[in-house]
Parts: structure tokens; C-alpha cells; sequence
């Protein structure tokens, strides 16, 4: 997903000089393609995201559209005020791209594993959150953002996730993306949980109970109309995520319910139950042992489905 | 009109004060300290159009110390972005004027208040500027207390290190923070060292109040950036509420604002006898007819720094700087 973020930009630069990609440090490797093909916009201002992301809302305010670039949270909270104060408020065309969402990380230890930046950049007003599902959400992802002027959050897993769309037709900033056709339950994820909620599809289809499934490649704006109709159609809506369920993109969904007038469905949010991850492994063994696998997603609808 | 450094420096601290005054506001030790460098700047060294406030050639300007921001409003009002008379609304409900500057007010680039965000904004700026061949620089005006923030420094090795001639940091180094002395709160040793040791080029300014250094060392700035790689700060060393006797070198007039009385009075009529000609006083033209003096009860000329009664349980020696409040001293090295 990551290379794939990095293969779109660099695409993009070449057609849009005003695109600046800037690393805290990291990203070797990965990086590598686009520093040898777009030298002249790439910057490495080392390890130090307070002074990246400041200088990226004042490069952004002399007109160029920048990336910047790190791991789990550093690109986020550790620089959250110059994200607030610097970007978010003057509207600074900053585009914040966090590598490892989640648990991908997971055995580096807490410190890497990027499980409440939903929450808090959605707080952010006028910030545009997004995590694609797969690598060709992600495509769209960066390139819808290369064209909006703004601030914005784009929250990647890491790689080798499974390719669930072979092209998305009309693909806008806001706008969820229906997977599979259902009826009494449906299930919402963002970002690369959604490998997990596939198992889970599969799982319940081969027990008849055919869910309605849509991706949600972006947290905010959300996606208001999806979420109504559903709500008016099902009996359960389930929310997925690789995130804690403060704040993230179940209590997104939630807010959305919440002010409706005439609803069907109940909501379940499915993500880490607002805990740390004490345990050690990789972004498998913690979605297993944090209750957002694929076992767990199915456990939990059938659950909510036996009451 | 066009006033001089002196007489701009002179109505950004009579608004300063009244501005503070009528808000109850805060910061006015700040915004004296600053008041003779924003002069220059705005008088002397900054290029701007105040008719067309984006102008893309413009110098870029960040008061990275948004504290003072009642220092940048006055500047701009009296360069003529916007009506003096707007000043009044300082704080007040529905203005555009908050008391941290704001990027909403004509002429100001950036908003700041958080500090230790101006410099990498101003560098970003610079670099971006750079990139894309402008001849045009960007300033920035820090505290020293602010220079505690690490961001300044995480700056500090950026512009550098990408060779940004054309940004220019300028500390207040008025040698005061909220508390105290910058060197009772965390000590700074030699600031100007530590801006070398960085790679900068650095201009210590003996007398950030007197205008004559100041101008020369902006002028030093203009030569660092055609015949240097690296970027330049000027340490101006000031006097945290200088123009006010009674302000200089007291902690208290950090947040404390003029109040009614001797406090507002004396502070007028100090700054009416060194009043430049060809400047109006539009608050009170002809200074006050009788004003209220101070009295031995009132708190004056006391020592309100946190570290008077402080005594460290270390067994280490701890250093304590003393500058009696209303005094006229400059440097307080350990």
C-alpha cells in the first residue's frame, strides 16, 4: 500500500511541480523511487516532525502541495498542534501521510502502533481523513487528495494487502464504496482491517446470513447517505476497525446515527475495547488477541444476532 | 504616511499601552521590549504594499512571539493596512484583533500564540521561496523565553542545513519569560554560542532598543544573504518593558496590564516626554494635564520573579540572575 502511495505520487509530481513529498527520517527504501525521480521535490528534514510539519504549512502557503511523510504516530501526535495550529487553521494544502495504521508495527511495541489518530485528526475541523482499504483505494486516496487544497490525513497499512477492487468507478473524497449486497446486517470498515472483514464475509455468507458490506476509504466528511440508508434498512450496522473505538470511525458512524430521527439498526462497534496493546506480536496475533479479527468480527455479529 | 523608525517605534508602544489598557490585556512588557525592532522592520527592512497585502514579492514577516501581537497590529495600522482606529478593538468581542496575532488581520502571514512554531513556518516559507528562485526573504521575530521550545532548534538545524539565506531570525532577547529571568527559568548560557554552534550567521545587538545597531544589523543581514549560504539571526538584547520606567525589568508587567490611575498615567506621561515630532498622540494629544504618581504603598519596584524565594534542595550551587525591577540593565549573563 505504501509503494503504491509512493508510485502514484511520484506520477503525479512529474505532472504537478508543485508537489513536495517531506520525510521525518524515514522511509528508506521505500522512498527511494521517488527521491531518484522527482530530486528536486523531495526533502528528508530529518528527525524532527514539529519543524517538518510547520515548514510544510509554510511551504503549502507559498503554493506548493505537500506530503509529509513518517510511521504510526509520529507524523500525527507528535506534532499534533503544528498540525492544528499551522496547518488545519490556515486551510495549509499539507497532506499528512501516516505509514502503519493499526497494529502494523505490532511487534515494535506500543510507542509504533497508530490506534488512536482517527480520533484525533477527525477532531481537527476542516481536516479530510482517509484510509484505504486496499491498493487501489489507496490510489485513488492519493490522488483525490494531490487535487484537493486543503488539509488532510491519509492513514496507510504497510504492504501485501490483498487487492479487493480491480477498478472503483467515480471515486470521491466522502463517499463510501459498497463491496457486497445485503439486507439485514451490514458491515462498515475503514482502512486495511478490511482483509479481516472479508474473512469474516465469508464466514457468515457460508451461514446464510449474507451482510451487506461497504468500505469507507474516507473517516471525514463521512458518508452520511450510506450510513442513513442503512441504518433505515438493517437490523445491525457493525463498524470495523484497527483502532480504538473512542473517537474512530465506529463513534463517526455513531454521531450520524445518533441524529437521526427514525432508525432501524443497532450499532456495534468492533475495535480495541479502549486499551493498550501490552502484548507482543505481529499486526495478525494483536488484530487476533485484540478482538478485531476476522473469528471475532463473525463471533461478535452472531453475538448481537442470537440476542 | 510614512514615520521613521523612531516615531513608528514611539506609536507602537503609546498603542501597546493604550491597547492593553482598554482590553485589560496582557503582555505590554513584551510589547515594549519588541516595539524598536518591529519599527525598523516595518520602517526600514520589510518590502510590502499595504494597499495589496498578498503581494507576491513581499518579505515574509512571522512574529513567531505571538504574545506581542499588539506590537504587529500597531505596526500595520500606522504602514496603513488597515485604520488606526481599529486598534481600539484589541481582545474585544466580534474584532479581528485577538491577542495573539492572527493570519485574519490584513498584512500578517501567519497566526502564532503556540510558540515555537514560527521559525519552521518562516523556514518553510524561505525554502519554498527558494525553490522556486524569489528573491524576496522571510523574517521571523522570536522570544528568547520561546527558545526553550526544542521545535526553535529542530529549525535551527533545518534552515541551516538547507542553506536558507534569505531567513532571517530575530530573538527579543529581552531576558525575561513568564516567571522570570530567562536565565532563573532554564539557563541559556551563551545564546548567541548556541546560534553559532547551529551554523548560523549571528548578529549580536548590544542595544536591541537603539535604532542605529538595530539598522545596521539588518543592513548586515542584506549582505549576509547575497554573500553567504546561511541563514542569519540577530540577538537583540533588550529590556523587557522599555519606555516605562517602572515596567523595565519587572516580571509583573509580563501579564499585568496599566491600570487606571498612577500605573496608566505614569506610563503615558513618560512616553510623552520623549514624544518625536511629527507623530500624534490620538488617545491623549497632549499627554496627561494631572497625573496620579505612585505612592509607597503601591507595587512598584519590587522584585515579583518566582525565584526570589526559591531555594533548591540540590546540593549543587544554583545560580540566581538579579536585575533590579525599573532598572535599565541590559544583560543579565551568569
Amino acid at each position: 500500500m505504501r509503494d503504491t502511495f509512493v508510485k502514484t505520487l511520484i506520477e503525479l509530481a512529474k505532472k504537478d511541480k508543485t508537489i513536495e513529498l517531506v520525510t521525518g527520517d524515514l522511509g528508506f527504501g521505500v522512498l527511494k523511487s521517488f527521491w531518484e525521480q522527482r530530486p528536486d521535490q523531495f526533502t528528508n528534514a530529518g528527525v524532527a516532525e514539529q519543524n517538518m510539519t510547520s515548514m510544510a504549512a509554510g511551504m503549502a502557503l507559498e503554493g506548493k502541495t505537500v506530503f509529509t511523510y513518517s510511521i504510526g504516530n509520529f507524523p500525527t501526535l507528535r506534532c499534533l498542534e503544528q498540525i492544528r495550529n499551522d496547518c488545519a487553521y490556515h486551510g495549509a494544502n499539507v497532506k499528512i501521510v501516516c505509514v502503519g495504521g493499526g497494529f502494523v508495527y505490532g511487534s515494535l511495541g506500543m510507542s509504533h502502533q497508530a490506534t488512536e489518530d482517527i480520533a484525533i485528526m477527525r477532531a481537527l475541523p476542516g481536516v479530510v481523513v482517509m484510509a484505504p482499504a486496499d491498493l487501489v483505494e489507496a490510489e485513488e486516496c492519493t490522488k483525490a487528495l494531490a487535487a484537493y487544497k486543503g488539509t488532510a490525513y491519509l492513514r496507510l497499512g504497510r504492504g501485501g494487502e490483498k487487492r479487493i477492487h480491480d477498478k472503483i468507478e467515480g471515486f470521491q473524497i466522502g463517499k463510501a464504496i459498497k463491496m457486497y449486497d445485503g439486507e439485514k446486517i451490514a458491515i462498515f470498515s475503514t482502512g486495511a482491517i478490511f482483509e479481516e472483514v472479508q474473512s469474516a464475509y465469508d464466514e457468515l455468507k457460508a451461514k446464510a446470513l449474507d451482510p451487506l458490506v461497504y468500505t469507507f476509504p474516507t473517516v471525514k466528511p463521512i458518508d452520511k447517505e450510506t450510513i442513513a440508508a442503512c441504518a433505515e434498512k438493517c437490523d445491525y450496522i457493525f463498524t470495523v476497525e484497527e483502532h480504538n473505538v473512542a473517537g474512530g470511525f465506529g463513534s463517526a458512524v455513531a454521531e450520524v446515527l445518533a441524529e437521526m430521527k427514525a432508525k432501524k439498526a443497532v450499532l456495534v462497534r468492533i475495535g480495541m475495547e479502549d486499551e493498550y496493546a501490552v502484548k507482543v506480536g505481529n499486526q495478525k496475533y494483536l488484530r487476533k488477541q485484540y478482538g478485531i479479527d476476522g473469528t471475532a468480527i463473525v463471533r461478535k455479529v452472531m453475538e448481537a444476532f442470537d440476542e | 504616511m510614512k514615520y521613521s523608525s523612531e516615531q513608528l517605534a514611539w506609536l507602537i508602544r503609546r498603542h501597546g499601552i493604550e491597547m492593553t489598557h482598554i482590553s485589560s490585556g496582557s503582555h505590554i512588557g513584551a510589547v515594549m521590549s519588541v516595539a524598536d525592532v518591529m519599527a525598523v522592520l516595518y520602517a526600514e527592512v520589510l518590502k510590502y504594499d499595504a494597499q495589496n497585502p498578498k503581494w507576491s514579492k513581499r518579505d515574509r514577516f512571522i512574529l513567531s512571539k505571538g504574545h506581542a501581537g499588539a506590537s504587529v497590529y500597531a505596526a500595520l495600522a500606522e504602514s496603513g493596512f488597515f485604520p488606526v482606529e481599529e486598534l481600539k478593538t484589541h481582545y474585544a468581542n466580534g474584532s479581528r484583533l485577538s491577542g495573539h496575532v492572527s493570519h485574519h488581520v490584513p498584512g500578517v502571514d501567519f497566526s502564532t500564540g503556540s510558540l515555537g512554531h514560527g521559525l519552521s513556518a518562516g523556514a518553510g516559507m524561505a525554502y519554498a521561496l527558494k525553490k522556486d528562485g524569489k528573491s524576496c526573504r522571510a523574517f521571523v521575530v522570536l522570544g528568547d523565553g520561546e527558545c526553550n521550545e526544542g521545535s526553535v532548534w529542530e529549525a535551527a538545524m533545518f534552515a541551516n542545513h538547507f542553506r536558507l539565506n534569505n531567513l532571517v531570525a530575530i530573538v527579543d532577547r529581552n531576558h525575561m519569560q513568564s516567571m522570570d529571568f530567562t536565565e532563573n527559568t532554564l539557563e541559556m548560557e551563551d545564546f548567541a554560542a548556541k546560534w553559532k554552534a547551529f551554523g548560523w550567521n549571528v548578529i549580536d545587538v548590544k542595544n536591541g532598543n537603539d535604532h542605529a545597531e538595530l539598522k545596521q544589523a539588518f543592513a548586515q543581514t542584506e549582505k549576509n544573504f547575497h554573500e553567504t549560504h546561511k541563514p542569519t539571526v540577530i540577538v537583540a538584547n533588550t529590556i523587557k518593558g522599555y519606555g516605562v520606567s517602572y515596567m523595565q525589568n519587572d516580571i509583573l508587567w509580563h501579564y499585568r496590564f496599566p491600570h487606571d490611575g498612577w500605573e496608566y498615567d505614569t506610563a503615558v506621561s513618560e512616553l510623552h516626554q520623549k514624544k518625536p515630532a511629527g507623530v500624534e498622540d490620538v488617545y491623549t494629544p497632549n499627554g496627561i494635564e494631572n497625573p496620579v504618581h505612585p505612592t509607597e504603598s503601591d507595587d512598584i519596584n519590587r522584585d515579583h520573579t518566582y525565584s526570589y524565594t526559591w531555594k533548591t534542595s540540590y546540593p549543587e550551587k544554583m545560580r540566581r540572575v538579579e536585575a533590579p525591577s525599573g532598572s535599565m540593565e541590559r544583560e543579565h549573563q551568569l
